[in-house]
């Protein structure tokens, strides 16, 4: 196999690493960068725990290759909170709205589906902020949970949406 | 103003902070210096002779480390001491299409994968068994030699009260066969171990288990290695329901590949192999006989069931024995007979999965429970609230009741969805139906004989006030971490936030029997409880000295111990902490919990069945059936659960909700299938498991019975959700388009069937379900025959 050296930018900072060609982003935030929070079920794009956020957008980062995300910001779950709520005392001040809410809500169970639901949520209110319960299930619906039958983590969205 | 400062309060849980922000540390999250990757060679044939196993290319190939296969590890293992017909790899012989064969260790997840296509195994294939119905019949093969009769791996009979004069005394009896297809757990999280075996001569044990103890026991005997130099660690599950508790063949694969290694090893299972591993929902055939007086009253039930095991046995002997033994708790029956065959075929091994062994029958008896109230012209939930079983009760089959919470989650549903005026007046393609079930809060015996605690729990203090608590149970997500802090906290006095958890390691831990027939809340709840009333009498003495005030006018809450008539009086309870070690030495203490004696009979097959506490449910589905497409649509289930007292509401909800939604994917299209021994969906683009588009509106309604025994009042919540949502559903199919379901699942296809629309004859039918067992047509050499041709089907397509 042939390493390829890549600079990534992974939750605002430049990482340049060598890895195989054929290796998803997936392989690489995990296993070359230690960013284990992104989750694996399938490495197939059936079950979406592995959903990241490419320049604001979800994507499964078991079938994306790192060389094609070039430039382009990636965000994963260890950069959700990042001061989003700074100023505020305590916990606040570092978790973003949606960690605190699925918290409260009891959306994360096994916490297996909850980075790449907390990312596909995020994409959601930063387009739209006060979603309907429809467009959260349509949203969320390349996310498989098996643990909650999704009503918390639908609880969850929409508290953290109405905290915007 | 509630008596408790943290029970009954939606507190968010302690371990959610590090699932939210990506630092929980899954199995598959763990990278150890010098770590090698691990992968696991699985057979390709469902039953064969394995002639040779030659890993020298394997071997040789660069960065391959070492392989091993099943000649390393020869030592029979098995959940159940008493039926252990499995080995860590296979030896000789293979049983199923997935068993795993050999394993390697190396450099890199790559090169152990490629080199799994250099190990050459010399396969002899054998008559493949597929259906119960063979398994009965074939005397002339064996899947295992040990089989008395035929393929029967567990064959019993159990028979309470005058079973003859209850039926003469009917007016009516009913005679219903019913079949329950097996399906898998499908947890988020891939099974994961890595294995360390150090310069100390200890292993160390990383995975996703739900019984690091049992573990820890059979990794001892097929090792070789004592148990004292092994350190079994349950690492956060991501997803388990009953799927991962067995032990598996890759957890002694990577331990024995670390041993030989002498370097970490690391083996996670792609999605394909998880649904090999299985341990599933068994597929069961039933035949329930049912007599009752003309008002409903039940004279006699005659219950059946053939269960098929797949190929080993896993916990069968006890999923056999439950198929029969709770269907006497939630009604009155004064005569029972039950007779259960479970049997042995080529397919992955069948297990536990949430509702172990009750969900089948359940589902069956609520089916016919309904058809009865329709027979006598009752409301099938006036009738069922009738024909209770009461509290504090014994059943025919001598279970012990105490609380017994169905009839209020009956009158709930009934407030909540106006199920008796809405039954039968939705019109045609709208339906409403309603189901009852029961569930044990920890299963009232071990898996192994012995007279130890069943849980046990320590508790430190230390100097600064905060509480540590230790406990061998595992955290699977069902929020066992933060009851052991919730009712330590709240036994002392603090907030669960300043409760650290040690769970699942065997060896900072008590022993705590494991994550599985919901039994953690009640007996690992005690447990801790138990600890913490010991701490908690040596800090309320302190205070008392310190504040001048009797003991027992003293309590304790958000970190005070303060006096009841002027709370203005306290002592804080770090500082009560530091008086107490002063008097006392090091503040620690160790609690523990067995059930009662006297739960439950004392026949052959009585271990199964009795509980220190049953928990109660019940569950009303609302569907839509699209007559031109067959499709289901569930709107809505709303499920009532008793579950004692709910320690955190928030996270009781979640285990309805979760179990009705488990329930709702396993009526609806979730199905465990096989063609010529090769299971046709073993990926979750076919395995479907519904999506939050698929999945119904969810309601969970606590119901609170408080039970006299469970911790704080609790008794579980997490498995019996799941059992009457799915006859429910199949009660409300019929309601909507006037067709039996009598056997699961309902898919599309069988509607359309039952109405006529498959076909030009157009003939309806009223009942989709087996009519019996399809014996006396066992054909010698079909599956074979079978196997062959969808062989040479898939040699023909292969690309050249």
């Amino acid at each position: 196999m042939t390493k390829q050296l890549l600079t990534l930018r992974v939750n605002g900072e430049p990482r340049t690493i060598a890895a195989d060609s054929h290796h998803t982003l997936l392989e690489v935030l995990r296993e070359e960068l230690g960013l284990t929070g992104t989750k694996h079920g399938c490495e197939l794009g059936e079950c979406g725990a592995c959903t990241v956020l490419v320049d604001g957008v979800p994507v499964l980062a078991c079938l994306t290759l790192p060389a094609l995300v070039g430039d382009a910001d990636v965000t994963t779950v260890e950069g959700l909170a990042n001061g989003a709520g700074a100023g505020a005392p305590g916990r606040e001040a570092t978790l973003h709205p949606l960690q605190i809410a699925f918290a409260e809500e009891g959306a994360a169970q096994c916490g297996y589906c909850t980075p790449g639901m907390l990312m596909t949520a995020k994409a959601l209110l930063d387009t739209t902020a006060r979603p309907t319960r429809a467009q959260i299930a349509s949203a969320i619906s390349g996310n498989l949970c098996r643990c909650t039958g999704y009503t918390a983590i639908y609880e969850a969205i929409e508290k953290a949406a109405s905290r915007a | 103003m509630s008596e408790f400062s943290v029970i009954g309060r939606r507190l968010p849980k302690v371990n959610s902070w590090a699932h939210l922000t990506g630092e929980a540390r899954y199995a598959d999250d763990l990278f150890l210096p010098r770590m090698l990757y691990g992968r696991v060679l699985r057979s390709t044939r469902p039953h064969a002779r394995i002639r040779r196993v030659d890993t020298g290319r394997a071997l040789a190939y660069p960065g391959v480390v070492a392989v091993v296969t099943g000649a390393d590890m020869p030592e029979k293992m098995g959940i159940m001491p008493s039926t252990q017909d499995e080995t860590a790899l296979a030896v000789d012989r293979v049983r199923y299409v997935g068993e795993p064969v050999a394993a390697v260790a190396a450099l890199d997840e790559d090169i152990a994968f490629d080199a799994l296509s250099l190990i050459q195994v010399d396969y002899e294939d054998l008559e493949p068994i597929f259906t119960i119905e063979e398994a009965l019949e074939r005397e002339d093969v064996k899947i295992h030699d040990e089989a008395k009769r035929a393929n029967v791996f567990k064959e019993v009979h159990l028979s309470f009260g005058d079973l003859e004069g209850g039926f003469a005394a009917a007016d009516h009896v009913r005679d219903d066969w019913f079949f329950f297809e097996g399906n898998t757990h499908a947890p988020i999280e891939s099974h994961s171990a890595v294995a360390s075996y150090g310069p100390d001569d200890k292993l160390t044990l990383w995975t996703a288990t739900q019984v690091p103890h049992y573990l820890h026991r059979e990794l001892e005997k097929v090792l070789g290695l004592p148990r004292s130099r092994i350190r079994v660690i349950a690492t956060p599950n991501g997803g388990a329901f009953g799927g991962k508790s067995d032990p598996f063949g890759h957890e002694f694969a990577a331990a024995l590949l670390s041993i030989r290694t002498r370097r970490p090893v690391k083996i996670t299972l792609d999605r394909e192999e998880v649904f090999y591993a299985h341990r599933g929902r068994h597929p069961v055939k039933m035949r329930i006989r049912t007599g009752v007086k003309k008002d409903g009253e039940i004279t006699a039930v005659h219950y059946q069931s053939w269960l098929d095991g797949g190929a080993y046995a896993s916990y069968g002997i006890a999923t056999t024995y439950y198929t029969g033994a709770l269907l006497t708790v939630t009604y009155r029956i004064p005569a029972y007979k039950f007779d259960g065959v479970r049997v042995y075929t080529n397919k992955p091994p069948c297990g536990p999965k949430r509702g172990h062994g009750t969900t089948q029958p359940r589902y069956g008896f609520e089916c016919q429970i309904d058809k009865i109230a329709e027979d006598l012209d009752l409301d099938p939930l006036e009738y069922r609230k009738k024909i209770l079983q009461p509290a504090n009760s014994r059943t025919v089959n001598d279970l012990r009741i105490t609380s017994m919470g169905l009839g209020e989650c009956l009158d709930a549903l009934q407030r909540s969805t106006r199920y008796s005026e809405r039954r039968g007046q939705l019109g045609r393609g709208k339906g409403i139906g309603l189901a009852g079930s029961a569930y044990i809060s920890g299963a009232g015996l071990p898996i192994y004989w012995n007279e130890m605690p069943h849980s046990g729990a320590e508790i430190r203090i230390d100097r600064g006030g905060g509480v540590t608590v230790m406990c061998g149970t595992s955290e699977i997500g069902q929020g066992s971490d933060n009851m052991l802090a919730s009712v330590a906290a709240e036994a002392l006095g603090v907030m669960p936030a300043d409760v650290h958890v040690v769970s699942g390691d065997t060896s900072l831990a008590p022993v705590d029997l494991g994550s599985y027939s919901s039994r953690v809340t009640f007996m690992a709840g005690n447990a801790v409880r138990d600890a913490a009333m010991k701490l908690r009498a040596l800090l309320v003495a302190a205070a008392a000295e310190k504040l001048e005030v009797p003991a027992d006018r003293l309590l304790s809450a958000y970190g005070r111990i303060y006096d009841r008539d002027d709370p203005s009086k306290f002592i804080a309870f770090a500082d009560a902490a530091v008086l107490a070690e002063s008097k006392h030495g090091t503040l620690v203490a160790a609690g523990s919990y067995k059930p009662p004696k006297g739960i439950g009979g004392s026949f052959k097959g009585a271990g199964v069945g009795p509980t220190p506490a049953y928990s109660y449910q019940a569950a009303v589905a609302e569907v839509t059936v699209d007559m031109d497409t067959g499709m289901v649509t569930v709107d809505k289930v709303t499920t009532a659960h008793d579950c004692g007292r709910a320690l955190n509401p928030a996270n009781v909800e979640g285990q309805v909700e979760g179990s009705a939604y488990m329930g709702y994917g396993e009526i609806i299209g979730e199905e465990q299938v096989f063609r010529g021994g090769l299971h046709k969906k073993p990926s979750l683009l076919d395995y479907k498991i519904p999506t939050s588009l698929d999945t119904p509106v969810l309601e969970a309604i606590v119901v609170e019975s408080v039970d006299a025994e469970g911790p704080f009042g609790a008794k579980e919540a997490g498995e019996g959700p799941l059992n009457p949502v799915i006859p429910a559903i199949a009660n409300a199919v019929y309601d909507a388009i006037g067709v039996r379901f009598d056997e699961t699942p309902i898919t599309a296809e069988k509607i359309l069937t039952a109405l006529g629309k498959r076909d030009r004859r157009g003939e309806q039918k009223t009942r989709i379900g087996p009519d019996g067992l399809d014996t006396g047509k066992a054909d010698p050499k079909r599956a074979l025959r079978r196997l062959t041709a969808s062989t040479d089907a898939r040699e023909r397509k292969r690309p050249n």
